[in-house]
């Protein structure tokens, strides 16, 4: 039975299982995961992409949020370490709090670490998303705090990295404040005489 | 550099160090020690009387050791700033008796020997790390014997021994006899590519440092006879081989294999170098006047204090460890700050500069929005379940709460400090503390589902967001197979990790628990992981009084750059766990049932009911 979340709303989760391409659907069978999440608590659309991150695989999530009424979105492809802020995005995009988006990662941790093993990688992928669905049926929406940047930057050592950093960011229009802990800044290049490709002075 | 000195838009802090470091993204707030010069940067001119007078010498550290410099100095011609400074350890400071010397003819009176250490707060919104790398010292390698040999150098000493502004005027000498050598040989990968002493890895810059030195020497001296000796010549850059093959036409000779062994003769100084040729194949010997060993780069020993005070993490080769190594090249894992140069990896100046502007360009992006957004993953107080303990006030690492526990008001977070490790939720005894993103009730349904069926052939392991998870999407990336009977649960820190989170897991049949966090020095939230590992320690105790066996619940320290760790970490508890047998986790979860009990009615739900309740009788 459907449930409610803290809001008083149904809840109602999509899950879209990515191949990506070869490197999920090579090892783990996405048809058996996506079937399998369909019998999850509270999913009502469940979908196979062949590549979730892409324009079309974007696309596909927005139109499934207001197609199917969708307040929480499941993603089972890679890590969030890679995608999440992408697939924030999207949900932000369809009018959807990005906080009620909740990733399985398959790829990294499941498909391209037990290559050899698809079945079981298959029952890990399905525990994934399983797990996924149950946090993301009690995922909250969240309101990121906007806070102001200072126009200014710290540089951490006057080598040749430092200079160019901070005469870029300086001319850009930019305070800057260098710091070098010895007394001239210049570090290593300075000493040095000529400089390959060119072999022209270094300073 | 002259540049940067007079940019009106850059202030300069020579001779300073980075102290402290508050705040986040957008709004640091860096306290920077300007260390005593004992001269004043703006008065003085560099006119150079005071050196006269100077009764002391000590070894010129910018000439490696190869000239002297007086106590009072400048550290080379071009330095920015154009000032001098007071090595107050050599001077024999301001007893005329003793000295006294330098101020006396000072005519702008800009050294003062009361000159005291100095701090400044400084407000910025990004950070650039180019804290730069260190060359490699090769006195530890006996067979080269580099300071028993004068006549051995590094090719850092080489570089001031060719250079016009050097000791030597620019005239390649040998230190024994101060005269041209015939022959000088080149040693590559001294400190790189050795798995026993020096580093590992390639260290990027010194074959063309050294094949740039042969054409040097050859614009110099024709005459001279050079022999490179190297394992294999990297030479992949733009303009690069062109380069290598210029230095072979003007002759020098280029031979595979790396010398086992120098020895020098007593009487000449020569060097013999003995040399397996894995080309031509025997084993030769080569006299020559002179060696140049070609040292490789490693990370700055000093690069804990800035890891620390900007929460940095670093590859297994000491560097600092970009945000990802494709896509995100030079952002560090803390939002707003980033890296360039060799602080991220060894790199030539083509390449520092180029990454130098790719950071500049990153900390422009961030700051000409004029604000951003902080990711909501912040703690909030629950005011009726609060005791006024005070303890999540001693565990934040941020001072981001605070709380009167003499007053009994509860405790009180302040959001914009706070950066959402979790550590005083999962601390709080009254539940009393929500992580928002990261509730009780989102990892509980995590745990309740991965071991809801078989859980017997599971592993269940908490990861931290940035070191251990990540170290998990590196084995991915590597392809570095291992059981796939773990099943991860992410929280933004281990610290998050509840003690009845892992009490519910093995309540729920979970043969083995693996709370993985990373690295002391790594830890993101400056110190979180210390109450990760107390936190353990007692549950190891507790489970032990239970009759549960303590090593099935496991503690590892996995970095970010650990892949390799991460997946043999997966195999050993994997090993762990088909040792458990099925009577110890029914033992377990018959001990551990009263956890799966629904909590007692606290005040909030007290209050929750006294207020239906009134509700319904105003009806």
């Amino acid at each position: 039975m459907a449930k409610l979340d803290a809001e008083g709303e149904q809840l109602r989760v999509g899950v879209f299982v990515c191949q990506c391409g070869h490197n999920i659907a090579g090892t783990v069978d996405c048809e058996a995961v996506a079937k399998f999440s369909e019998t999850l608590d509270d999913v009502v659309a469940v979908f196979n992409n062949k590549y979730t991150c892409s324009e079309p695989g974007q696309l596909e999530v927005k139109n499934a949020i207001d197609e199917h009424n969708l307040n929480r979105v499941v993603i089972a492809s890679c890590s969030p370490r890679m995608h999440e802020p992408t697939f924030r995005a999207t949900l932000a995009g369809a009018d959807l709090n990005p906080y009620l988006l909740e990733m399985a990662n398959l790829r990294e941790h499941c498909s391209w670490v037990h290559m050899g093993e698809p079945e079981m990688a298959t029952d890990k992928a399905k525990d994934l998303v399983k797990m996924a669905v149950a946090r993301a049926r009690s995922l909250e929406a969240q309101d990121e705090m906007i806070v102001p940047i200072t126009q200014k930057a710290l540089i951490i050592g006057g080598g040749i990295a430092g200079i160019q950093s901070a005469l870029d960011l300086a001319d850009a229009g930019y305070k800057v404040c260098l710091v070098e802990k010895e007394p001239s800044i210049g570090g290593i290049m300075a000493a040095i005489d000529k400089t390959y490709p060119t072999m022209d002075c270094s300073i | 550099m002259a540049d940067v000195g007079r940019h009106p838009n850059i202030e300069l802090l020579a001779y300073s160090e980075v102290e402290n470091v508050a705040g986040y993204v957008g709004n640091f707030t860096v306290t920077v020690r300007k260390k005593a010069r004992y001269v004043d940067v703006k008065e003085c001119t560099a006119c150079g009387d005071c050196i006269d007078v100077c009764p002391v010498t000590a070894p010129d550290e910018f000439e490696e050791g190869l000239a002297t410099r007086k106590a009072i100095y400048q550290p080379f011609p071009q330095a920015v700033p154009s000032a001098f400074v007071l090595n107050i350890d050599e001077c024999l400071g301001n007893n005329p008796i003793a000295c006294g010397k330098c101020l006396e003819v000072c005519d702008k009176d800009c050294i003062d020997y009361d000159d005291k250490d100095e701090h400044v707060d400084i407000d910025v919104g990004t950070v650039i790390v180019t804290t730069g790398m260190e060359v490699y010292d090769p006195t530890e390698l006996d067979e080269f014997g580099y300071t028993r040999y004068e006549n051995v150098i590094t090719s850092m000493e080489f570089e001031r021994l060719i250079n016009s502004g050097g000791p030597t005027e620019g005239h390649l000498i040998r230190l024994t006899d101060h005269k041209q050598p015939k022959t000088v040989a080149f040693i590559q990968c001294v400190g790189s590519r050795s798995e026993n002493k020096g580093n590992p890895y390639c260290s990027n810059i010194c074959c063309m440092n050294t094949v740039k030195d042969c054409l040097l020497i050859k614009d110099h001296y024709p005459e001279i006879d050079i022999k490179v000796f190297y394992i294999d010549i990297r030479a992949f850059g733009k303009g690069f081989e062109d380069l290598f093959q210029r230095s072979k036409e003007k002759g020098a000779i280029y031979i595979r294999g790396i010398p086992g062994e120098i020895e020098e003769d007593p009487e000449t100084r020569n060097l013999k170098l003995y040399v397996e040729n894995t080309t031509a194949g025997g084993t030769d010997c080569h006299e020559v006047d002179m060696v140049v060993l070609s040292v490789g780069v490693h990370a700055r020993a000093d690069s804990d204090a800035i890891q620390k005070l900007l929460t940095l993490q670093r590859s297994q080769d000491g560097f600092f460890l970009e945000a990802h190594p494709k896509l995100k090249p030079v952002d560090a894992a803390t939002q707003g700050v980033f890296f360039a140069g060799c602080a991220e990896s060894p790199k030539d100046i083509k390449d520092s500069v180029t990454q130098a502007g790719a950071a500049a360009a990153r900390a422009n992006r961030l700051m000409m929005q004029g604000k951003v957004s902080v990711e909501a993953i912040t703690s909030t107080i629950i005011p009726d379940l609060c005791k006024a303990c005070g303890i999540c006030v001693k565990v934040c690492p941020y001072n981001a709460i605070s709380c009167d526990t003499k007053a009994k008001t509860p405790a009180v977070v302040v959001e914009a400090a706070c950066s959402g490790c979790g550590a005083c939720s999962a601390e709080c005894p009254f539940g009393a503390i929500t992580m928002k993103h990261f509730t009780d009730r989102q990892i509980e349904a995590q745990i309740d589902a991965m071991l809801e069926y078989n859980s017997q052939d599971k592993v269940l392991a908490f990861a931290c967001n940035w070191c251990s998870y990540s170290g998990g999407d590196l084995a991915g990336t590597n392809r570095f197979q291992y059981p796939p009977n773990t099943r991860l649960i992410r929280t933004m820190c281990s610290g998050r990790v509840d003690k009845k989170f892992v009490l519910r897991a093995f309540a729920r049949g979970a043969p083995i628990v693996l709370l993985s966090g990373c690295h002391f020095a790594d830890c993101h939230y400056i110190n979180a992981v210390h109450w990760t590992q107390r936190r353990v320690e007692k549950l190891w105790d507790e489970l032990e009084k239970k009759g549960i066996r303590p090593e099935r619940l496991q503690l590892e320290w996995i970095s970010a750059a650990e892949g390799q760790k991460f997946a043999t970490v997966m195999r050993a508890v994997e090993d762990l766990r088909q040792k458990v047998t099925p009577e110890e986790i029914e033992h377990t979860k018959k001990a551990l049932a009263g956890v799966l009990e629904p909590p007692k009615p606290k005040a909030a739900a007290k209050k929750a009911t006294e207020e239906e309740a009134a509700a319904q009788a105003a009806a």
